[in-house]
């Protein structure tokens, strides 16, 4: 568990540690969301995946969102935790928590900051598929090949 | 000048590297993509990326400064 709300994390998420960080008298609610990594894209098998993250900047996205994040939502306290290097079919890849005094907030909120997480933080995925193929990823989904 | 280039995804393989150190005449990002873009055969247009300068989003017409880290980012796709 880290004291930033925001983290990039090397190694496998502990969802039960990080959610204590959400632990408020007030919440009455905790909503999460996990991104799992998948067999398959766009039709084609997966077998794995590797995240780059420019790391400075996406650790201060990523606080950036969830601060704003607190204050659109009637949230007690957001987090979020993101994978960086490779990874397997199964593993957790991304999470998202959010406690609040109610339920609407905490769903709200996670559904926002994943969105945002998305399209804001500078991380890249490069998919690794069955026929051997790989290539990184981009918002059309359409992988770059390296040729 | 002189800038050091970092290089993220799809731009690390076109470039077949993670960062270089580049003297250029340009003094905008603008014109140091074009250059770095013609050099390397990156396969985007400067409007699908962004542009940070020392670990900060900056536009596309601000001014850089002699050994400014200077970073053009694909499109993203964490999550």
């Amino acid at each position: 568990m880290s004291d930033k709300r925001f983290s990039l994390l090397e190694t496998a998420i502990d969802v039960g540690v990080e959610r204590r960080a959400l632990d408020h008298a007030a919440a009455g609610a905790y909503a999460s969301f996990e991104g799992w990594v998948r067999n398959h894209n766009d039709g084609r098998a997966v077998l794995r995946l590797d995240y780059q993250a420019y790391a400075p900047l996406a650790a201060d996205e990523g606080e950036a969102i969830l601060a704003e994040a607190a204050g659109r939502f009637a949230v007690r306290e957001v987090r979020c935790v993101h994978r960086v290097g490779r990874l397997a079919i199964g593993d957790l890849a991304v999470w998202v928590g959010a406690s609040a005094d109610h339920r609407d907030a905490a769903f709200a909120a996670c559904r926002w900051i994943i969105d945002e997480v998305k399209r804001r933080v500078p991380i890249w995925k490069n998919e690794h598929y069955a026929d051997g193929e790989s290539g990184w990823l981009h918002p059309d989904n359409t992988p770059v090949g390296s040729g | 000048m002189t800038y050091r280039l970092l290089y993220f995804a799809s731009l690390a393989d076109r470039a077949g590297c993670a960062e270089e150190v580049r003297d250029s005449a340009a003094g905008t990002p603008r014109d140091l993509y074009a250059e770095v873009a013609a050099a390397h055969r990156f396969p985007f247009a400067a409007d699908r990326l962004r542009v940070a300068v020392n670990g900060a989003f900056v536009a596309w017409d601000h001014a850089l400064s002699d050994r400014d880290e200077v970073v053009f980012l694909p499109p993203v796709s964490g999550g």
